[in-house]
């Protein structure tokens, strides 16, 4: 009985934690939407009217069964690129992506050889 | 031949470089400081404000809307007939809507064209009263409780309009409330036909 109880209140936890996790991608998204009336927010933090109804749109989408993707390229044919956070891979962002990378080998080299003048 | 030619070249660079006494990390530096600065200048400078330029001769999306006064639905296959159509997203609570309804008035005694009123985030109560004060311009009155239908129109905010073709392309967006110059845009456009 005892463990019936405990079972059941387990059960009811768990549902919880369902809900929990689906919560989990509408924030993801919201984080990464910038509120183009406020444009130092992100979709998350901000109060706005603007901020709530794609709030609503996003959480409808999900709901929809539409995956990330697809929601920000539906964001973004409405109200451009500017409106994600994470620059798209593209041609004239190419630069953005692969400059990092290659600063970091550029300056490992620079170490090493410095490190292999002094003799270290 | 060319080898020798860079070769050349790479030389005498070499050669001015020792000669001026500037080691290659002070050019990496200095390269990389100018490449910051004129970064830092472009993308400060640049105009990162919405703008409609991108949806221009776009088609409008697919849209199934509540209309205000009736319980049917006005989807996207229902514009058909009329050579145009502005989409006018309003409220009772906005005052620049008040000030372009003058010229929704005007608008809708032309002849090419139906205005399609969306009510926006509105109480159907102040709606009614606001268009029986001022008059209603609209051929088709639709409401959007949500907010949630006027992202399919990329709408941000109160009054926005929409100028769309029979083969319901974007001609020309208009952000807050339309004046004398929009309206003779309009005019302009559905008499071309």
């Amino acid at each position: 009985m005892r463990n019936n109880i405990f079972i059941i209140i387990l059960l009811i936890f768990s549902f919880n934690l369902n809900a929990k996790e689906n919560s989990g991608l509408d924030i993801k998204i919201f984080k990464n939407l910038r509120c183009i009336v406020c444009q130092g927010q992100s979709i998350a933090e901000s109060n706005s009217d603007f901020a709530q109804t794609i709030k609503i749109v996003v959480r409808d989408k999900i709901k929809q069964g539409n995956n990330e993707q697809e929601i920000y390229n539906f964001l973004a044919e409405k109200y451009g690129e500017w409106i994600v956070y994470k620059p798209k891979f593209s041609y004239l962002n190419s630069i953005l992506w692969i400059f990092p990378y290659f600063i970091l080998i550029f300056g490992g080299t620079l170490v090493y050889k410095y490190f292999k003048k002094k003799n270290y | 031949m060319v080898r020798c030619f860079f070769n050349s070249k790479w030389w005498l660079a070499k050669v001015i470089f020792e000669k001026m006494k500037i080691s290659l990390s002070k050019i990496i530096l200095l390269t990389s400081i100018i490449f910051i600065v004129v970064t830092f200048f472009l993308a400060l400078n640049k105009d990162t404000k919405y703008n409609t330029k991108d949806l221009v001769g776009k088609e409008i999306g697919e849209f199934e809307i509540k209309f205000l006064l009736k319980d049917e639905i006005f989807t996207k296959n229902n514009l058909i007939g009329n050579e145009y159509y502005l989409i006018n997203i309003w409220a009772s609570w906005c005052f620049p809507c008040k000030i372009e309804h003058p010229l929704l008035m005007r608008l809708s005694n032309l002849n090419n064209i139906k205005l399609i009123g969306i009510n926006y985030k509105d109480k159907k109560l102040n709606a009614n009263n606001f268009l029986k004060k001022l008059g209603n311009p609209y051929d088709i009155l639709l409401e959007d409780k949500s907010g949630t239908n006027s992202v399919i129109f990329s709408v941000f905010g109160v009054p926005e309009s929409i100028l769309i073709n029979d083969k319901k392309m974007i001609i020309k967006k208009f952000i807050g409330p339309i004046n004398e110059a929009d309206y003779q845009f309009i005019k302009g456009k559905i008499n071309e036909k």
